[in-house]
């Protein structure tokens, strides 16, 4: 199922070349952050004032790690999308708006990576 | 000849704040300071799978007066965008755009936001008591 105008989708390109992509992949991220969003304060609440291996077995347990991946790479996407619009937005010199671009792209994917290796590491020498 | 006389069409500063404009600015400032709290979330995994010591270091980081001030703005800021955001997605479905509507469902998501960021901190503090 697509929303996007059977043209756009033909050529695969809109007036700015990228057609609907970044307004659809904000969407689906959001709609899939609700449930994950929830479920993160909730794991967070529950670990609030624990103490190390409490929180370590914790995040090591399959689904907790799972779902942990899971709002890692989802809320990565939809925040380096958010920035990105900001930017676009009300930087209006030119040079400084394409460096803080690939700067919160970079930043984003590196750290975001970085989370989720920090996750798999976690699980996997519980 | 000069431009600088000409007048200006009014700008932002002469509109008094209305619950439309505050909220949708604040969608965006709160989304903003998510990203941050993304970093942040990311900085606690990376301490818990460096060990005990790092992990130390977060939570006296997080636990302390300032740490515990953010955390709460934070929470703050999480639930607002999450409440705001559904009723950004109810938009983008085309429904509630009457200002009846738009009214109610602004002030829904500001009561939700404060009773769940309440309720978030009333367990938080309730369980370490």
């Amino acid at each position: 199922m697509s929303l996007r105008d059977p043209l756009a989708q033909a050529r695969g390109l809109g007036p700015a070349k990228h057609g609907t992509g970044h307004w659809w992949a904000q969407r689906m991220s959001a709609i899939a952050l609700v449930p994950l969003v929830i479920y993160v304060l909730y794991l967070l609440v529950s670990l609030a004032g624990a103490d190390y291996s409490t929180v370590r077995l914790s995040i090591a347990q399959p689904w907790n790690a799972v779902l942990l991946v899971l709002f890692i790479g989802t809320a990565f996407w939809h925040a380096r999308l958010g920035l990105q619009v900001v930017i676009e937005d009300y930087i209006h010199t030119r040079w400084l708006e394409v460096g803080l671009l690939i700067a919160i792209k970079f930043t984003y994917v590196l750290l975001g990576l970085a989370a989720i290796f920090a996750i798999g590491r976690i699980a996997f020498t519980a | 000849m000069s431009t600088r006389s000409r007048p200006l069409s009014p700008h932002l500063q002469v509109y008094r704040p209305q619950i439309t404009t505050v909220l949708s600015i604040s969608h965006r400032i709160s989304g903003i300071v998510n990203a941050l709290v993304a970093l942040g979330i990311a900085a606690l995994l990376l301490s818990v799978a460096a060990g005990p010591d790092a992990y130390a270091s977060f939570a006296a980081i997080a636990g302390s007066l300032p740490g515990k001030i953010a955390l709460f703005l934070f929470t703050l800021s999480m639930s607002f965008h999450l409440f705001n955001g559904i009723r950004h997605l109810v938009w983008d479905s085309g429904r509630g755009f009457d200002i009846p509507t738009v009214y109610a469902s602004g002030w829904t998501v500001v009561a939700l936001s404060l009773i769940s960021t309440a309720g978030i901190w009333f367990a938080v503090l309730g369980g370490a008591a």
